[in-house]
C-alpha cells in the first residue's frame, strides 16, 4: 500500500470511530493517569458495561495534562457531542456508566469541559475553562485524544506528512524551513536547532548519527515521559527528518528505564512504522534508509548532557566531557552527531507539516512557537501544560495553574529543574521566553516549574536542590564535585542553625567558581538556586544566620512550638498525641511544651482543634 | 618539523603544531597550574586548574585546546585566579594535609599548585572542613591506595587503560561519593589489577604508595634481569642495597615502562634466603662450596651421559650470552637437542 493511500485508509478509519454508533470512551491510561487508578477504572468500567450489556467502545489514550483532575475519561455519543470528565475513580465507574455513557445526566462534579464544535447545554467548552484557555496545544495536539499503539490515528491527523514533505522537499530546504520557523532546541539549552544540523551537515564524516534524548531526569518533569505515551509518532516522525536531513541512517533514543510505558509505546510504534516502510531500508521508494535503536538510560541525571548520554550509549560511565569538539563534529563513536530533545524533534514534525510561518505565529520574536511545562507545587492546578513562549509567568501560576493552594500567597516559582532559579512575586509579570529567564537569573531548561507559597523556605529550597545536583554530580571535575558539597554543607549548617556570618558572601563566591570553572553544564548550573535566593530572599538568609529563625518556619531547629496560654482550653489532644511526650498539663487546665523534649513534628498544632487554635508554630529557636 | 608562533602571557612563542595550549605554554617554560594532565595520556580537562582565556573564545581548559597560530592566551586574569583558588581550596580541603608522612612530599603536585596559588589559611577556615576518614585499601602486596590523598584527576584510570590496558579500575558512585574503584568496588588485590605499578608511577600526589620503596642514594643504570624483554631501568642504591627500581625513560625496550616483577621484584636481591654460593649434598646436608668445587663435581657426574639421556633448561635471568653458550654446550658437547627455556612460556 502507498503512503498516500494508507493515509487514505487511516482517515476513513478515524471518521469511522467518530462516527460510530455506540458511545466512544476515551480513558487517559499513560502513567499519569495509571497512577490515579486508571487501568483500575477501565476494568470498572469495563465490568459494568458487561454488567449492563451496553455497548461502547473503549479507546486507551495518552494524558491530556490536567494531572490535578486524573483520571481522565472523555466520552464521545454517537450524536457527535464529547464531554470530558475528571476525578472519574473506580469507586465511581457504576455512577458514570450510568449517567456519562449509557444516560445523560453528568454529575456536575466530574464535568471538566466539552470537546469539539458541538456544544453541551450547561457545560463549558473544555479549551475555554481557566486551566486550558492560556494554553496553546501544538505539541500535545494528539495527547488524549488518539490511541497511541495505532499508527493510524496518527496518520489520520496528518501523521509523516511533514516526513514525505521533507523527502521530497529535500534537506536543504528543510534547514531553510528550520531556520525561518525559529526553531530553538528544547532541551534547556535553546540553540538554533537548524544550526545544530547545519553544523553535521558541514563535518565531515562517513557515517553520522541521530540521537533523541529522552533521558528525561529533572525531578518533577515529565514533558517528555507524557508525549511519548501520548503521541509516540510525532517524535519519530521528527528523527526521521532529522536522519533524511543530516545524512544518518542511523538513529538512537536514549530513554531512562524508569519510562517502560513510553519505551513499550515506542518499540510498538517500531514495528508500525516497519509495516509501512517507514523505517529500515529505502524509506517509501526514496533511497533514504533508516534504522532506529533504543538505549535505556539507567537514571543518571548527569546523562541528560549530551556528551554524557553518547559516552554512556558507548557503554562507558556517563560522564560529560569539555566541548569543543561538538557532538556535531565528533559525537558517537567519534562520528558527526545531532542530539534533540524528544520535544525539538516533535516541533520539527510539526514545523515540516504545517510550514514554518504557522510555527513562528506562536511565541516572540527570539523564542519561537510553544513550549511545554510540568507545572508543580503548590498550585490548584497541576499538570502537564503548553503554551506559547511570551506567556506571563502570572498567567502560568494563576490562569493555568489557578492560583496558590489554599489561597496562600505567593512566594516563588523556580523554572528550569534543579538547575533553575527561583523568581519572585516581582518577576509574575515578565514573559516566559530563553532571554527573559535568563535575564531574571534562571532557564527555561527542559521545562520543569515549581511553585512555592510562603510556608515555602527558600534556604531549604536552595539546600534540596544543591543536595539533588551535588547527589548527581558526576563526580568527574573539580569544582562541581567539591563546590556543590561545601556549598551543601554550608546550606545545611544555615538550616540547622549554624550559619556564620559571612557565609552568605561564601556562597556567592562559591557559586561564581563553580558555575565558571565546572566543565559541563550541571556544574555550571547548579548554583541557579543559591543565587537566586540570596538574590531574591536575602533576608530569608540572614534571619537563619543572624537571628537563627526561620521566617517560613520550615527549618526545625530555628522554629518552636508554644501554647498559647490565653486560648488552651486544656482539652489534652495535644498532650495525648505528642510522640516525645513533650507536652504537659492537666485536664481542663493549661498546657506546656517542654521545649527540651520537643521534637518540632508539628503533631500538637495538627491536633489542636481549630476552635481552639492554641498552638503556634514561632520562629526562632525557643528561650530556654 | 611544522612549527607554529602564538602569543601566551603577551610573550611570542613558537611551538609544534598539533600540540595543546598547555604544551605550548610549558614547553616554552611558562607554568600553567595542572593536575590532571600528563604528557602520556589523553587530555581530559577535569580538573580545570590550567584554566585560561583565548582571545576570541573565552575561558577554556588549555591541556583540551589545540594551539593555533596566533592564537592569543592570557595564563593569568582575575577571573582565572578565582575560578583556580576555588578549585584548588577544595581539593586542598578534600586532601589529608599529612604531608611530612606522605612519600610523594616536596614532589607532590599538590602542592606545586597550592605553592603557586598561595593558599591562604584564613580562606580555607571560612569553608566547611569535610569530615572524612577513607579505609586505605592495602592488599595489594606491593603497594597503598589511600583514597583521602586522592585528587580524582583520573590519571590512574586513564593509565591502566590505555597504556597497560588492565582496565582494572575506574570512577565509581556520584557526587561528592565519586571515587576510583575496581569493579564491585573490592580490593585491588581481588580486580583484574596486574600491580603493574604503572598508576603509581603517575599519581601526581600520594594515593598510591609503594610498600617498601625507599629513597635511593644513587642510581644506576642495568637491564631488569628477570626476562627476556630487555627493559632498561635504574637501581637505587642505598649503600651496598638495591631499594628501588624505575623505568629508564630513555629504554628503547620499554620507553620508561615496567611490569611487575621489574618494579617490585627486584628486591629479592637483599632477600636472607638467597642463594650466594654453590651448595653440594653431603650426607644428605647441603653443605657450602666454592664455585671450583661444584663445577668440578657437575663435570665429572655429567660426563657420564650423552644426547638423548641429557636435556638443558636454561632461564630469562641469565644473560643472552650465557644463553648462547648454554645451548653450544649442550648440542656440540652433550650431543643433544633438548634444550628449553622458561622464556618460550
Amino acid at each position: 500500500m502507498s503512503f498516500e493511500a494508507a493515509r487514505q485508509q487511516a482517515t476513513k478509519e478515524w471518521k469511522e470511530l467518530q462516527s460510530g454508533a455506540v458511545p466512544l470512551v476515551y480513558i487517559g491510561t499513560a502513567t499519569c493517569g495509571r497512577s490515579a487508578g486508571a487501568l483500575r477504572l477501565l476494568d470498572a468500567v469495563r465490568a459494568e458495561l458487561d454488567k449492563r450489556k451496553a455497548a461502547a467502545q473503549i479507546v486507551e489514550v495518552g494524558c491530556l495534562g490536567m494531572c490535578y483532575a486524573e483520571p481522565l475519561v472523555t466520552v464521545r455519543k454517537p450524536n457527535g457531542t464529547a464531554v470530558c470528565y475528571g476525578n472519574v475513580t473506580k469507586d465511581r465507574a457504576a455512577e458514570f456508566v450510568e449517567n456519562c455513557i449509557v444516560g445523560d445526566k453528568p454529575p456536575a462534579d466530574l464535568v471538566l469541559g466539552s470537546i469539539g464544535e458541538k456544544s453541551v447545554p450547561g457545560v463549558p467548552d473544555l479549551f475555554s475553562i481557566p486551566a486550558l484557555r492560556p494554553q496553546v496545544r501544538r505539541i500535545l495536539r494528539n495527547c488524549g485524544s488518539i490511541d497511541a499503539t495505532n499508527m493510524n490515528h496518527y496518520l489520520a491527523h496528518g501523521g509523516y506528512t511533514g516526513f514525505a514533505r521533507a523527502l521530497q522537499a529535500g534537506r536543504e530546504k528543510v534547514i531553510a524551513e528550520l531556520r525561518d520557523s525559529g526553531l530553538r532546541g528544547r532541551g534547556g539549552a535553546g540553540f538554533p536547532t537548524w544550526r545544530k544540523w547545519q553544523f553535521c551537515i558541514d563535518a565531515k564524516g562517513d557515517r553520522k548519527y541521530i540521537i533523541c534524548n529522552a533521558d528525561e531526569g529533572d525531578p518533577g518533569a515529565f514533558m517528555n515521559r507524557s508525549l511519548l505515551e501520548g503521541d509516540p509518532h510525532v517524535v519519530l516522525e521528527g528523527l526521521l527528518i532529522a536522519g533524511f536531513t543530516i545524512g544518518a541512517s542511523e538513529g538512537y533514543i536514549y530513554c531512562r528505564a524508569e519510562y517502560p510505558l513510553a519505551l513499550e509505546r515506542l518499540r510498538t510504534a517500531f514495528g508500525q512504522m516497519e509495516k509501512y516502510g517507514l523505517l529500515g531500508d529505502n524509506i517509501l521508494d526514496s533511497g533514504f534508509s533508516f534504522h532506529v535503536k533504543i538505549k535505556e538510560g539507567a537514571g543518571a541525571f548527569v546523562c541528560g548532557e549530551e556528551t554524557a548520554l553518547i559516552a554512556s550509549i558507548e557503554g562507558k560511565r556517563g560522564m560529560p566531557r569539555p566541548r569543543p569538539p561538538f557532538p556535531a563534529v565528533s559525537g558517537l563513536w567519534g562520528k558527526p552527531t545531532v542530539i534533540n530533545n524528544v520535544e525539538t524533534l516533535a516541533s520539527v514534525a510539526l514545523i515540516l507539516q504545517n510550514g514554518a510561518a504557522w510555527y513562528a505565529q506562536a511565541g516572540t520574536e527570539k523564542s519561537r512557537g510553544t513550549k511545554t511545562f510540568a507545572l508543580a507545587g503548590k498550585v490548584k492546578c497541576t499538570g502537564l501544560i503548553e503554551v506559547p513562549f511570551g506567556i506571563k509567568l502570572r498567567d502560568v501560576v494563576y490562569g493555568i495553574g489557578g492560583g496558590i493552594l489554599n489561597d496562600k500567597e505567593f512566594k516563588a516559582v523556580q523554572t528550569g529543574g534543579p538547575s533553575g532559579g527561583c523568581l519572585p512575586a516581582a518577576w509574575l509579570e515578565s514573559p516566559v521566553d530563553y532571554e527573559s529567564l535568563a535575564a531574571a537569573g534562571s532557564i527555561v531548561g527542559s521545562g520543569g516549574m515549581v511553585v512555592m507559597d510562603e510556608d515555602n523556605c527558600m534556604v531549604d529550597v536552595a539546600r534540596y536542590f544543591l543536595d539533588f545536583t551535588q547527589k548527581e554530580s558526576c563526580g568527574e571535575c573539580v569544582p562541581c564535585r567539591l563546590g556543590t558539597k561545601q556549598m551543601l554543607d554550608i546550606l545545611k549548617d544555615i538550616t540547622a542553625g549554624k550559619g556564620r556570618p559571612g557565609d552568605i558572601e561564601l556562597l556567592l563566591e562559591l557559586a561564581e567558581g563553580i558555575k565558571r570553572g565546572s566543565l559541563c553544564g550541571l556544574g555550571q548550573t547548579a548554583p541557579n538556586p543559591v543565587l537566586t535566593t540570596v538574590k531574591y530572599f536575602r533576608s530569608e538568609y540572614e534571619a537563619h544566620i543572624h537571628e537563627k529563625k526561620c521566617p517560613a518556619r520550615v527549618c526545625k531547629p530555628l522554629i518552636h512550638y508554644r501554647i498559647l496560654t490565653d486560648k488552651c482550653k486544656g482539652c489534652g489532644l495535644c498532650l495525648k498525641n505528642c510522640p516525645a511526650t513533650a507536652i504537659t498539663g492537666e485536664n481542663k487546665k493549661i498546657h506546656v511544651v517542654d521545649q527540651s523534649k520537643c521534637v518540632k513534628c508539628g503533631v500538637c498544632l495538627e491536633k489542636c482543634p481549630r476552635k481552639f487554635s492554641a498552638v503556634e508554630c514561632v520562629p526562632g529557636a525557643a528561650l530556654q | 618539523m611544522d612549527r607554529m608562533t602564538l602569543s601566551i602571557d603577551g610573550q611570542i612563542v613558537a611551538a609544534e603544531k598539533g600540540v595543546t595550549v598547555l604544551e605550548a605554554a610549558l614547553e616554552n617554560g611558562i607554568y600553567v597550574p595542572n593536575l590532571c594532565y600528563h604528557s602520556d595520556l589523553k587530555p581530559v580537562g577535569v580538573c580545570r586548574l590550567c584554566i585560561v582565556e583565548i582571545k576570541g573564545r573565552g575561558l577554556a581548559p588549555a591541556c583540551m585546546t589545540p594551539a593555533e597560530e596566533g592564537m592569543v592566551v592570557k595564563t593569568e586574569t582575575s577571573d582565572i585566579r578565582n575560578i583556580r583558588r576555588t578549585a584548588a581550596e577544595l581539593l586542598i580541603l578534600n586532601h589529608h594535609a599529612d604531608c611530612l608522612s606522605c612519600t610523594k612530599n616536596t614532589k607532590c603536585r599538590l602542592q606545586e599548585v597550592a605553592n603557586y596559588l598561595g593558599i591562604d589559611e584564613k580562606r580555607l577556615k571560612r569553608l566547611r572542613t569535610p569530615q572524612r576518614n577513607l579505609a586505605i585499601d592495602s592488599s595489594n602486596p606491593f603497594f597503598d591506595r589511600d583514597m583521602n590523598r586522592c585528587i580524582l584527576c583520573g590519571i590512574c584510570i586513564r593509565t591502566c587503560d590505555n597504556i597497560n590496558g588492565a582496565g582494572a579500575i575506574d570512577f565509581v558512585f556520584r557526587g561528592y561519593n565519586t571515587t576510583v574503584g575496581t569493579f564491585q568496588d573490592k580490593p585491588l588485590l581481588e580486580s583484574n589489577c596486574e600491580s603493574c605499578g604503572e598508576c603509581l608511577v603517575r599519581c601526581p600526589v600520594g594515593a598510591l604508595s609503594p610498600k617498601t620503596s625507599q629513597v635511593p642514594a644513587r642510581e644506576v643504570k642495568t637491564v631488569c634481569p628477570y626476562c627476556g624483554c630487555g627493559c632498561s631501568i635504574y637501581l637505587g642504591v642505598r649503600g651496598d642495597k638495591v631499594v628501588s627500581s624505575r623505568g629508564d625513560a630513555e629504554g628503547p625496550a620499554n620507553h620508561g615502562r615496567l611490569c611487575v616483577k621489574g618494579r617490585f621484584g627486584i628486591e629479592f636481591v637483599n632477600h636472607a634466603e638467597r642463594l650466594t654460593s654453590p651448595l653440594i649434598r653431603k650426607d644428605g646436608q647441603f653443605v657450602k662450596a666454592s664455585w671450583d668445587e661444584a663445577l668440578n663435581l657437575v663435570a665429572t657426574k655429567l660426563a657420564g651421559y650423552k644426547g638423548d639421556q641429557f636435556a638443558a633448561v636454561s632461564s630469562a635471568k641469565c644473560t643472552n650470552e650465557d644463553n648462547y653458550v648454554f645451548q653450544k654446550f649442550a648440542r656440540a658437547l652433550m650431543g643433544t637437542n633438548n634444550i628449553d627455556h622458561c622464556a618460550r612460556l
